[in-house]
């Protein structure tokens, strides 16, 4: 059975850019998946073919059960879009904001009153329900555009960037809202380019890049996919580097590096916590003084650099700069992608 | 409706009454809307005031004395002709209005929110120029006490006056739509404003607008007696009795029938740029 949101080949050109270049999608009911890639990968045109605002030049779609392509405007009845810029009339207050979209969700104008002043409660919004929203802070806006988004209940969400611009603190209450959502049954698309966020919120993730999807799976199996985990010692004196390079080789699955300054060694391992607790025992027996010692695991971020040869971060600058807030793109068909 | 086999689709929103009547309730909705921002921001409804009884001092005191309309040439002449130009030329101004508010809820991304939203198609396009039109009026309103006050005169029945200015509404509510396709088709709400200014001097100078048209050289002449602007003006001197003594209308027949000419172009421009508008907006971004 297909999922909340379904994609199929879908491809979309503006100019020479090919923003979707054969994306597939698939979200099963209740669960999140997050898109992660860097500015100008194509996440934005994907959300924009999904939400109906925009046609795909090929490939098909479907939303909660609906053709994208075929039933735009039922579609536009199942879903929340919370944009890349929080879109809300700065004039209007959080109240009137809410109601107005609770009133183009044809909903009668006294369920949308209703409707409005449960979502600014449960939003942290009521204080400020009846000031103009151009007096609201950054992650306040935010809040109202994710009230806007939910004004219906819809089963199918959609956030495009959804805390870039965000300090850590409204960043966190922001994942809270979306945690609580998405355990209420909500499927979710989310995208993102902090590598942290996808790790956190997203049951899978799809990492895309020049309009591809190039890798996709949860998190840890994309981690082990790119080359699984390793154990890391860091010994108290110089003298006990040649004894724990001994007993490292011993558990090891490859080469044991040495940091000779900072008494680290590192050796790619199988094996998980329990063959660390092994490899503790041996070092303690030897009577090698341990400072530090750990499993790491790849982050998302070596995730990226093995699969694509260069970091998020780098490809973002690459693409022109388009990173963060206000730089005018909003409004723009291509806005992301044409960056390039 | 179709359905993929195998899914039951869960839609959250209430079904839409569709046809005309949600179209009208989400245009009210829209309208609504921007009937507040403006009360919110009273200070571009004072500029849009103070420009108008600019012109009208400017042109009354610094021309007025030296302008020849029909065979006359004095200020109290030129002020009543003048006047029907000045109102004219206003409504025509609600077109940078409409274009930059539309450029502005684009490039703040209100447009996508509104587009994802199971509303009708027209309706934030149409919302926003019946808030201008509102506006629009209320400018007249007060432009038409100033120039009272200045010494303007109607020599009409009130019938025929506020003939008069409905034509001039219909003419702004035609120009705002052409403001709404400049609007989504700029990328900054400042690209918007001098898009939607710029063509308008030339509209509104090659026309009888300021002075009589009979007395322009005869290519100008003729863009003037055609120009739609020109026909709303004729149709409100006329409306309002304000022609010049000795004017003679210029044989051009949008110049013989100024009235029907006026509705005519109004509702040509209305219903080209509505469509062209829409289109755009659907498929905008």
């Amino acid at each position: 059975m297909p999922g909340a949101i379904h994609a199929e080949g879908l491809v979309k050109t503006f100019g020479d850019v090919r923003a979707l270049d054969g994306v597939d999608l698939d979200v099963p009911e209740g669960t999140v998946l997050g898109l992660l890639g860097p500015n100008g990968a194509g996440k934005t045109t994907a959300v924009r073919v999904l939400t109906t605002l925009l046609k795909p030049d090929s490939g098909r779609a479907v939303v909660a059960g609906l053709d994208v392509l075929k039933h735009p405007n039922e579609v536009r009845r199942a879903i929340g879009l919370s944009g890349q810029f929080a879109a809300v009339d700065e004039y209007l207050t959080g109240r009137e904001n809410l109601h107005m979209v609770g009133q183009l969700y044809q909903m009668t104008s006294k369920a949308a009153r209703i409707r409005a002043g449960e979502l600014l409660e449960r939003f942290n919004l009521a204080e400020a329900a009846d000031r103009p929203a151009k007096t609201y802070s950054g992650g306040m806006r935010r809040r109202l555009d994710l009230a806007a988004a939910l004004v219906v209940s819809p089963p199918v969400m959609f956030m495009d960037e959804p805390t870039t611009g965000l300090d850590p603190r409204n960043r966190q209450q922001l994942w809270d809202v979306i945690q609580e959502l998405v355990a209420g049954g909500t499927t979710l698309l989310l995208t993102t380019q902090y590598l942290e966020e996808a790790d956190h919120l997203a049951h899978d993730i799809c990492v895309v890049d020049h309009g591809r999807v190039i890798a996709r799976g949860t998190s840890d199996q994309l981690k082990v996919r790119t080359g699984g985990e390793r154990v890391e010692v860091v010994v108290h004196r110089p003298d006990e580097i040649v004894p724990a390079r001994a007993v490292l080789a011993g558990f090891g699955k490859g080469e044991v590096a040495v940091e000779t300054h900072t008494r680290r060694l590192t050796v790619p391992v199988t094996g998980g916590a329990k063959l660390l607790a092994e490899v503790i025992r041996e070092l303690d027996a030897r009577g090698v003084e341990i400072d530090d010692i750990g499993l790491r695991r790849p982050t998302l971020d070596d995730v990226f650099i093995s699969l694509t040869g260069h970091t998020a971060e780098l490809a973002g600058e690459r693409a022109g700069g388009a990173a963060g807030e206000g730089d005018g793109t909003a409004g723009e068909p291509a806005g992301e992608e044409a960056a390039k | 409706m179709s359905t993929v086999p195998g899914t039951t689709p869960r839609l959250a929103a209430p079904k839409p009454r569709g046809g005309i009547s949600q179209s009208v309730a989400d245009s009210l909705v829209i309208a609504r809307r921007n009937l507040i921002r403006m009360s919110r921001i009273p200070e571009m409804v004072i500029f849009g005031l103070v420009q108008p009884i600019m012109f009208v001092v400017l042109f009354t005191y610094v021309f007025g004395g030296s302008i020849e309309v029909g065979s006359a040439i004095s200020a109290a002449a030129y002020r009543e002709f003048l006047m029907a130009g000045i109102f004219a030329q206003t409504v025509t101004f609600a077109t940078a209005g409409a274009g930059a508010g539309i450029a502005d809820d684009m490039h703040k991304g209100l447009i996508d929110r509104f587009r994802s939203l199971p509303m009708a198609r027209g309706a934030v396009l149409t919302g926003r120029t019946l808030a201008d039109l509102v506006q629009t009026a209320l400018t007249l309103a007060v432009l038409a006490i100033v120039a009272v006050l200045l010494g303007w005169r109607v020599h009409e029945n009130i019938g025929k006056v506020l003939l008069g200015f409905g034509l001039l509404l219909l003419l702004g509510y035609a120009f705002s739509w052409i403001g709404a396709l400049i609007g989504l088709s700029v990328r900054t709400p400042e690209a918007a404003t001098s898009g939607g200014l710029i063509w308008l001097f030339p509209l509104t100078f090659i026309s009888n607008a300021f002075v009589d048209a009979n007395k322009m050289p005869t290519v100008l002449r003729h863009i003037a007696e055609w120009n739609p602007f020109s026909a709303t003006v004729q149709a409100c001197r006329e409306l309002f009795g304000n022609l010049p003594p000795g004017f003679e209308a210029p044989g051009a027949w949008p110049m013989q029938h100024p009235i029907l000419a006026s509705v005519l172009w109004s509702l040509l421009i209305l219903v080209v740029f509505r469509t062209l508008a829409v289109r755009k907006y659907r498929s905008a971004g």
